[in-house]
Formats: structure tokens, sequence, C-alpha cells
């Protein structure tokens, strides 16, 4: 016998179904209930840096795009502060970092509007290059996936990116590397992401 | 005293794992391949803070949040309420929990549920509140209905209620749900049964608070959350940047 521990043990995760948006967008689910939804604006008016658009779709094994899926998102600021008390520095006012993203529940195209964030610094070494992190849940999914999206016209920058150069096989990091363009004065990137089959995209155990 | 550092490894056995054959849905939306294991960075440790001013004080009573005035949810009325806590066994104040349900017949109120059951118009169906400085929190509700959905020819959902838990960092995100203590369509439950270990599964089980019971009112179910719990980095190299 040896003496027992006395951590608790983490919650079991379960997927959060075909109805979520009940939940936390019960806009999308056809109802108006709250005095304000939380998530639909992430950068706020006062942020500096690039105003952007990220736009994509989830799709399944098939090849199907996934209709009922929710993403969040969580960044830094321009600067590379993220609004919390443990990441040094003060952010714009209104800037949350963090967004609630739908799907058009007939395409499963979805897209959200934020600023470019700005680099951060690594865990021991080096700098990371500007990313956002995502955070998938839907039907089927049995618990949330984490990814991370990184810029494409970040060539220097995800060279060096600690996280990018951990993931063994260079044709896999390409996953996680946003297509930027311009459509209407505005920039735009896309950024599909492959549950499973050819070029699936990277998913991490944070 | 020391600064909390990174967050625990999460127990993968612990968890569904992402393709479980008998939830059908997960065959083809689980990854392939292994995830790549990160070590946290200061964008895993940190995380979105919600306030008061988000939220409004009704929005944790499910019984009235959707009801014309005067007007209540029909069904058997149930308080939810536990503690947020981390692996650690500290209460995890201050963070946003959000719950949906089915009403008392079973049925969502979403477009795209088409069950038979009939909707409940003063009913909504979904609740969200902040955790006090004990990491406490409370919903009044009604207790949903069981519902039938395509998985097999026959499956039924157990009674349940979607919870979803921020903490402080994004790497204690989750999404769970709570069933009822005694529920005979627990043990058939294709989705809880992704979950492989048994205690588990009994974490995700409410079980009946007849202390916390309001007398002629309502009844209380008590549902304790865990995330995961931080090392201290007294011993281990300090990350930098935080």
């Amino acid at each position: 016998m040896t003496q027992e521990l006395s951590y608790l043990k983490e919650t079991p995760s379960q997927t959060a179904g075909p109805y979520v948006h009940i939940g936390l967008a019960p806009g999308a689910a056809g109802f108006d209930i709250y005095k304000e939804e939380l998530g639909w604006e992430i950068a706020g008016p006062n942020a500096g840096g690039e105003r952007i658009r990220v736009e994509g779709v989830v799709v399944d094994g098939i090849g199907s795009p996934i209709k009922d899926v929710l993403l969040e998102a969580w960044q830094a600021n321009s600067e590379g502060i993220y609004p919390h008390p443990e990441s040094a520095g003060d952010v714009e006012e209104d800037f949350r970092g963090w967004g609630r993203v739908i799907t058009d529940f007939e395409t499963g195209e979805w897209a959200f509007e934020s600023v470019k964030p700005g680099r951060t610094r690594g865990r021991n070494v080096g700098m990371q290059a500007p990313h956002i992190h995502l955070w998938l849940v839907a039907r089927g999914i049995n618990i949330g996936l984490h990814t991370r999206m990184y810029f494409e016209d970040e060539p220097e920058a995800n060279a060096e990116d600690p996280v990018l150069n951990i993931v063994e096989w260079e044709r896999r990091r390409s996953t996680l590397i946003a297509k930027r363009s311009e459509r209407a004065e505005k920039i735009v990137y896309r950024f599909d992401i492959k549950l499973q089959g050819e070029d699936e995209t990277v998913f991490f155990d944070v | 005293m020391s600064t909390p550092g990174e967050y625990y490894q999460r127990d993968r056995t612990w968890h569904p794992p992402a393709l479980t054959r008998n939830y059908k849905t997960s065959v083809s939306r689980s990854p392939q391949y292994a995830l790549i294991s990160l070590q946290n960075s200061v964008g895993e440790i940190t995380g979105p803070v919600f306030g008061h001013g988000d939220i409004d004080p009704l929005d944790n009573d499910l019984l009235l949040n959707y009801a014309q005035p005067g007007e209540s949810a029909i069904g058997e009325r149930i308080i939810v309420h536990g503690r947020v806590l981390d692996e650690n066994g500290h209460p995890v104040p201050n963070t946003l929990v959000e719950a949906w349900q089915a009403n008392a017949g079973g049925r969502y109120r979403h477009k795209k549920d088409t069950y038979l059951a009939p909707i409940d118009a003063n009913f909504g169906g979904c609740g969200r509140t902040l955790t006090d400085e004990n990491g406490y929190y409370y919903f009044r509700t009604v207790k949903p209905g069981a519902y039938p959905w395509r998985n097999g020819v026959n499956d039924w959902r157990p009674a349940h209620v979607h919870m979803s838990i921020f903490g402080s960092g994004f790497a204690q995100r989750l999404i769970t749900q709570c069933y009822f203590e005694g529920d005979p369509l627990i043990a058939r439950c294709p989705i809880i049964n992704t979950i492989p270990d048994r205690a588990a599964q009994g974490q995700l089980i409410a079980a009946l608070d007849m202390n916390a019971t309001i007398p002629l009112d309502s009844i209380a179910y008590k549902f304790d959350i865990v995330l995961r719990g931080r090392r201290s980095t007294l011993f281990e190299n300090r990350l930098e940047g935080n």
C-alpha cells in the first residue's frame, strides 16, 4: 500500500451535440433570449493592427462540410498581448481576443473578423509566429479539438515558430497555414480544416 | 509563493477517444492521426475573461428567462448546482458556465430539431452564470425529457443538460453533459458510453441532493465540475513571457 494522492480527476468531455447553438449562440438556433450573446466581437473598434477576415469550412472524412460545427477563436492583439492578467501588458479597450464562430447551416462556410495578432514569446526559447487558437466542437466530436491558424504572409516567423517546428512532418505543417488574398479591399485568410483524410489538419493536445 | 505554471497533462484515457464506433457520427469526424502534444505557452495558459457586465442575473433561471411575465416553463422544477474545482481541489472562481437542454418533453428549441414533442412557449432552454469566489454555481430549470435520436434505430438519450465551462486558461476549455441519478437510460446511452471508464462516467451523473431542495418548490441535483489543475513552477524552468 502507498499513500493516496488527493488530486481530483478532470470531468470527462462529452460531445457538444447538434444543438450547441441553443447554449452558445441562441440566435442561430432561432430565438432571442439574452441581452447580448457572447463572442461576436473579437477585436473591438479600438484595436490596432491589420483588420482581417478569416473564413473556411470544416470537412469530415467523407469530404463533406460540417454544418453544425462551432469554433472558438482565441488570440493576442497586434502587439502580442492576450487580454488576461497572466499576459504582460495592456490591450486596447474592448479587445476580447475571443470569439465564437458558427457556420452557415446550408453550406458549412464560416467566417469571422478580427485583427492580425502579433508575435508572442515561446514557452522557453524564441518567438512564436502570429497565430490564432481555434477550438472546435460538434456532434460526433467527443472532445473539443485544438488547432492553430498561422499566416501565409509570415514565412520567416513561421520558419522560426517553435510549435510549427515540433510537427515532425513538414508537409503537415502547411495544414496550419491560412492562405491570404484580397477581396473588395479586405484582407481575407482562408483556413479549411480537415478532420480526416489527405491533409488532415494538425490537432494539438495542449 | 510560486507562480502557477502549465496545466497538468490531460488524462486522455479518462475522456472519450475521438473514434467511438457505437456513436456513429464520430466515425467520419474523428482525426486519424495522433494529436501533437504541446507544452503550454502563453496562449494556452490564458483564456477569455468574463464579468458580471456580460450577463444578466436572471440568465441562470431557465424557468423564467424565456417565460412571459407571470408564466413559467412546464416540467419538474429542479435546481442543478455545484462547484467548479480544479484537479488540485481549488475552486475556480468567476468562470463562465453555460447550460442548454431540451424541454420537459425532450424537445429542443432549435430550428433543426423536428421531434414531435411540442415546444414549450415559456422555455428557451439555455442559461449562463459566473461561479462565485468559492467556485459555486447554480441553475434553476426543469428536468429535461428523454428523446429518441438517429443512431441505432431505437436509441434514446437519457435526460441531460449540456454544460460549457471556461476556466482561466484556454487549455481548460470543456464541454460536457450532466445526467441525473437513477435514470435507466444512462447505461444504454451510446454517448455516455463513449467514455471507457465506469468511474469516469459516474462523474457525469448528478446526485439527488435532498439537502439542497426547496421544500414544496424544487428538487435539487448536485453536479460538481473539475477542470484541469496547474503545476507549481517551484522546481522547473519558469515559462518565459509570463
